[in-house]
């Protein structure tokens, strides 16, 4: 029998009072956003801060997404998303299908190469990129935004890789048997086993691609193509950087998306930083 | 006659496979080669000539690593030393943050998922969004912050105005953003086996003897690692310096990328940017390799 000590009640109580407030310091900025988006302007500069908009000006989400192209701009991010994730899918399964269950003469090798490209630093790259996109006459275009999803990113080929190793290999062998081929039993077989590695990798692709600021900065030059972290940094540097109630607006609608996907998919989240944290 | 068809079955099929596994790592294969290899090559070369983008390279040699201590040395001294600034103090707040956030969590408490989300939501944000969020929390006269401080009768610094705070000013936002950092400390943390605590408490040891003397050393392997990548992205420190400060004031935060950035984008001096890209890539690579090194002395060790 176990009997709970004072010591022990005391300690665990200690414990959540520290936990709450941690988690409280941990919230709060965001929810100091959320509520200086629906103050009036008067009520921002007032002297002793208030924690609770009087009146609640719901007006300025309106405001605010009016003068910054919001809904374009979504629009491009969205597209962009919905790229990425089909690129995504589509290499990075197969090739990491193919270094984890199929046998070829120089797959190890690659696969060495394939770690070491993860060191590269994306400055190293990012100009030659540039030049190879201009010269296509890509500038001010989509395409240097998406089209490398569809030829694999070393991270997701080698989480996947590590699930695909992990599978039986009864299945397979039974299936070949019955005279499968490899292409069928990656199709119909290993593909279907690894779904929860595909909704970690389709999250990071979204959030990746969402979140991502320096890839549009440099190849997107005119208003109608920006994406909505270019068209929030716009809006704050075209004159509205002390609006703090239109540009805590702005930026709450912006990140909405990414905290509603959070906690959709919250368990498979932290699942994937750990997965990818530990990946050396 | 049955053996020979069966070799040549198993022949056609190990045939099948590589046939197979080529095709199925086209895509990668190909992309390695447009999007890495020659971007990588090309980088090296354009870093030994003048190139401005439009027209064709002419080879400098040296010039480029040579104007780094010469003509710019004053820019890139800057850019040193402001990053290994946020090296000796970003790196290791965020992961003393992140391991005391970890440990509170390790405790056996109830509502653990709560806590864990709620810490781990700052991560979430994203960098141009973040920004925005602490340009005005940080604002000098407006702001939360000085607010609160105003409250104890302290008139706090101008912040991201200040050339002596806007450093820290990033760091208070970093300590903020920790929950990856938590995260790969708590799966640290719970591959510790149980029973040294267990044998621990048996011979009397305290909280603190068990913190020092169990838990940091079994952690090493992971702390080294959230240390490296913690180096790794400080190096690569961008969006919020462009955003927030774009390098001011009086240059304070002007990091390596942000340097890198405005020469390739802004002077279109991309064969100096390309000396920088390589200059940064030998520094990672360094990096990268000692945490290969020593984390397989590391997992030697556990094995013996």
């Amino acid at each position: 029998m176990k009997l709970y000590s004072p010591n022990k009640i005391f300690k665990s109580f200690f414990a959540y009072i520290i936990l709450l407030s941690l988690s409280l310091i941990s919230l709060f900025p965001l929810f100091w956003m959320i509520i200086t988006s629906l103050k009036s302007p008067a009520q921002i500069t007032e002297a002793p801060l208030s924690f609770i908009p009087r009146p609640i000006v719901w007006r300025n989400y309106l405001d605010a997404l009016t003068r910054f192209p919001f809904l374009n701009c979504l629009k491009n991010t969205v597209y962009l998303v919905i790229m990425n994730m089909l690129g995504v899918f589509f290499s990075c399964p197969l090739v990491a299908y193919s270094f984890a269950r199929l046998e070829w003469r120089g797959r190890d090798f690659c696969f060495i190469l394939l770690l070491s490209t993860m060191m590269i630093p994306f400055a190293v790259t990012m100009i030659p990129l540039y030049i190879l996109f201009k010269n296509l006459g890509w500038l001010n275009t989509f395409k240097p935004l998406w089209i490398r999803a569809f030829f694999g990113s070393p991270y997701y080929i080698f989480l996947l890789r590590q699930f695909f190793m992990t599978l039986p290999s009864d299945l397979e062998d039974a299936a070949r048997i019955d005279g499968c081929s490899s292409y069928g039993i990656y199709w119909r077989i290993l593909l279907p086993l690894i779904k929860p590695a595909l909704i970690v990798v389709g999250i990071f692709t979204f959030l990746n691609t969402w979140n991502d600021f320096l890839g549009p900065l440099i190849y997107i030059n005119s208003i109608k193509n920006y994406t909505l972290t270019l068209g929030l940094q716009y809006f704050q540097s075209g004159g509205y950087g002390t609006q703090w109630h239109w540009l805590m607006a702005a930026s709450f609608a912006t990140i909405s998306p990414i905290i509603v996907v959070f906690f959709i998919f919250q368990r498979y989240f932290l699942q994937g930083i750990v997965l990818t944290g530990l990946k050396s | 006659m049955f053996r020979s068809e069966k070799i040549i079955r198993r022949h056609g099929l190990a045939r099948e496979k590589a046939v197979a596994g080529y095709i199925c790592a086209l895509p990668w294969i190909i992309g390695f080669l447009i999007f890495v290899l020659y971007p990588t090559i090309a980088s090296l070369y354009y870093s030994f000539t003048y190139y401005d983008g439009i027209n064709p390279p002419t080879w400098i040699g040296l010039s480029n690593y040579r104007k780094m201590f010469t003509d710019e040395s004053y820019y890139f001294n800057k850019t040193l030393s402001n990053t290994i600034f946020m090296l000796i103090f970003d790196v290791p707040i965020c992961l003393a943050v992140g391991l005391i956030l970890a440990v509170i969590l390790n405790q056996k408490v109830k509502g653990l998922s709560f806590y864990r989300t709620a810490l781990y939501i700052p991560c979430i944000v994203p960098l141009v969004a973040n920004s925005m969020l602490w340009m005005w929390i940080l604002d000098s006269r407006n702001g939360i912050l000085n607010g609160t401080l105003r409250i104890f009768g302290i008139e706090g610094p101008a912040w991201l105005g200040s050339p002596a705070w806007s450093k820290p000013a990033l760091i208070l936002m970093d300590a903020w953003q920790t929950g990856n950092i938590m995260l790969i400390f708590l799966a640290g943390l719970q591959g510790i086996p149980q029973q040294y605590y267990e044998a621990a408490e048996i011979d009397g040891a305290g909280s603190f003897y068990k913190f020092t003397r169990i838990t940091l050393p079994l952690l090493t392997p992971t702390i080294f690692f959230n240390l490296i990548t913690g180096c790794i992205n400080v190096m690569q420190l961008f969006v919020r310096a462009y955003i927030m400060t774009n390098g001011g004031p009086q240059d304070s935060t002007l990091f390596y990328v942000l340097y890198l950035y405005r020469n390739a984008f802004t002077y279109f001096q991309m064969g100096y940017a390309s000396s920088l890209a390589w200059i940064l890539f030998l520094i990672i690579l360094t990096l990268t390799l000692i945490q290969v090194f020593l984390s397989r002395r590391w997992v030697h060790y556990e094995i013996v």
